[in-house]
């Protein structure tokens, strides 16, 4: 098992010592997550990681999923859909079918928790068991320009909450309630990100046969048309009148999303014949996606919509130079030209791939100045501090706070 | 002055841990920005004109305050971004008085440049006023000379120094910064109290201000 002290070296000494700092004063509070799949998806992957850690701080901190049918999970993605401004038919009974499970959950799960953390709307209903404990929403998504009659229907359930966290300044948005910005995080421990010894990369490049003898250009994500796959693919034709390369396109899906199957098929289908794009369905294989990421020449995130966008932090971690969308929380981990480049377009991103297969040197350094980046603003010792901070704020209500 | 001089107080290193507090006020033009500005609680305008320091540990890319990066790449008002960016946020020892430097500089140049007025930033690129949440802690770090003072500098993390470089000054609005203090009282060294306090924080990344203020130190042990 990873050991908090694990980090000092990737942080330094001092890091740590003020992680126990706080968590001392979190002494004797229990802290309960709430989300809605305990694997796919980056919540479930941030919370594997963080709720060890925080037990090892000392802060006792448990993690309960809700229950939920095929049905509600339609639903929800519909729900997650429309929150990220996306076109999407929603009738009668899908509302009545997320009350029904809501309740259900409402009804079966125990909220104990001194400070009760919901992550994202799934689970959202649970607030009608507030007493005098504290609770926070933690929104996820994009909700910068979302679809009115969910956001309406939502917000009915969000002001009951004592606070609510967004990833992006442009998700908040006037509530009476208070609103934390607070980035997500890697782990450089997971194996996601850990160190990768070389032949673990090329063997991986060799069970999926895809060649190194040319640059290759990769998108990590879900089968999800807000990642815009199909986008990269058109970047990468563009890119291939010019420059011979490969494109990886990979994922796994998620328990909650239904809708990944549908997305994969379509990019199969437009990929057809192609010998130099490599489509990838994973299994969930953290050390496979992390080889896949080592071994490629750019990193590509294209999204359309993006609650974060954790892929492009970890392509930076490994210092590669990465090509994003200027979408959700993107922009806070690349500074344009500095820390990566980022897009608005397909051409801008088939332009932007050309210039840094072109010059390998100025790719370079955007990936180092992008890895530095990473390690003071987005490893999980910094999400750790905040979300501890976070649980304090829920004490004091003042902008400055002796503890 | 010796090194090993005792001080007549010890110095207790405490830290600085920020959290972000959207507050859901938003800008697209220079108009609203300004009127912000005036409105906004001073926590605002610390997180604004402090957050690169921390987010940009090693190298900047950014002007030192996000009113000047804003009206610079949302707005191409690259003249203001100038004016904005190089307000000498070292001369106020006062919130209230940065605030109005920072409004009488867009004022100003609204006067000069009215058709500016009218312009907005793209969808999605307004300006997002955030403030920042403090929670200061002691830690166990105590310095009694300045041998003790600049090992424990090589260690500490940057929140501790900016806590006692930046925030000690403006936000809690002392007269100068809490390791010239110290110095100056409790070691009775002016000479080196005078010299820290002439520093210049905001053109350098904290790295760089730990080192300049070792350095500084051990030059008073080594050359006393």
């Amino acid at each position: 098992m990873i050991k908090i002290e694990d980090y000092i070296p990737i942080v330094g000494q001092s890091i740590i010592d003020d992680l126990k700092l706080i968590a001392e004063r979190l002494r004797g509070k229990i802290i309960q997550h709430i989300n809605s799949t305990a694997v796919g998806g980056g919540v479930a992957e941030i919370l594997n990681r963080m709720v060890p850690l925080l037990q090892q701080l000392g802060v006792e901190t448990r993690w309960d999923v809700i229950k939920g049918g095929a049905q509600f999970f339609e639903v929800t993605k519909k729900f997650h859909n429309a929150l990220h401004g996306g076109p999407v038919e929603l009738t009668k009974r899908d509302f009545e079918i997320f009350l029904e499970t809501g309740q259900y959950n409402v009804e079966d799960l125990d909220t104990r928790g001194d400070i009760v953390f919901v992550h994202d709307p799934q689970p959202i209903l649970l607030v009608k068991k507030k007493k005098e404990n504290k609770w926070i929403w933690r929104c996820h998504v994009d909700v910068s320009e979302p679809n009115e009659e969910v956001w309406n229907f939502l917000v009915e359930y969000i002001i009951r909450y004592d606070s609510a966290v967004f990833s992006a300044p442009d998700f908040s948005r006037k509530l009476p309630i208070r609103q934390f910005l607070i980035a997500p995080s890697i782990d450089p421990l997971g194996d996601k990100n850990k160190e990768l010894p070389q032949e673990t990369i090329d063997s991986v490049f060799e069970k999926y046969q895809i060649p190194k003898n040319k640059p290759i250009i990769t998108q990590i994500s879900r089968f999800d048309r807000l990642k815009d796959p199909v986008g990269v693919l058109e970047a990468y034709r563009e890119v291939r009148k010019y420059i011979d390369c490969h494109l990886v396109l990979a994922g796994g899906g998620a328990s909650d999303d239904p809708e990944g199957a549908a997305v994969y098929a379509e990019v199969k289908e437009k990929a057809k014949g192609d010998k130099n794009v490599h489509i990838l369905l994973l299994p969930q294989n953290d050390i496979e996606i992390n080889a896949l990421q080592r071994g490629s020449t750019v990193i590509v995130q294209k999204s359309l919509r993006e609650g974060f966008g954790l892929t492009v932090a970890e392509g930076l971690w490994k210092a590669k130079p990465v090509v994003a969308s200027n979408v959700g929380g993107i922009p806070l981990q690349i500074k344009h030209k500095y820390s990566g480049l980022l897009c608005h377009s397909v051409q801008g991103a088939a332009f932007a791939i050309k210039q840094l297969l072109n010059s390998p040197a100025y790719a370079k350094k955007l990936g180092e100045n992008g890895r530095e980046h990473i390690r003071n603003n987005f490893l999980i010792t910094r999400h750790l501090r905040d979300y501890m901070l976070l649980f304090l704020s829920t004490y004091h209500k003042e902008d400055l706070v002796y503890l | 002055m010796s090194a090993l001089t005792k001080a007549r107080e010890p110095f207790r290193f405490s830290t600085r841990l920020h959290l972000s507090e959207l507050t859901g006020l938003r800008a697209a033009s220079l108009g609203e920005l300004c009127r912000l500005i005036k409105e906004v609680p001073g926590s605002c305008i610390y997180h604004h004109t402090h957050r690169f320091l921390q987010q940009h540990q090693f190298f900047s890319p950014e002007p030192p305050n996000d009113f000047a990066y804003w009206v610079t790449g949302a707005l191409g008002e690259n003249e203001l971004g100038e004016r904005l960016a190089s307000i000498d946020t070292m001369q106020f020892s006062r919130i209230h008085d940065l605030r109005e430097a920072i409004a009488a500089a867009i004022e100003d140049y609204l006067r000069g440049n009215p058709s500016s007025g009218i312009k907005t930033a793209r969808p999605g690129e307004d300006f997002y006023f955030i403030k920042s949440v403090s929670f200061v802690m002691p830690t166990r770090y105590v310095a009694c000379d300045l041998g003790d003072f600049i090992e424990i500098l090589r260690k500490i993390t940057i929140d501790s120094i900016y806590f006692h470089i930046f925030e000690a000054r403006l936000r809690l609005e002392r007269k100068t910064n809490d390791f010239s203090n110290w110095i100056e009282d409790s070691l009775g060294d002016k000479e080196l109290a005078g010299e820290l306090a002439a520093l210049d924080p905001y053109t350098r990344t904290l790295e760089d201000l730990r080192q300049a203020i070792i350095l500084m130190a051990e030059k008073r042990i080594f050359s006393p």
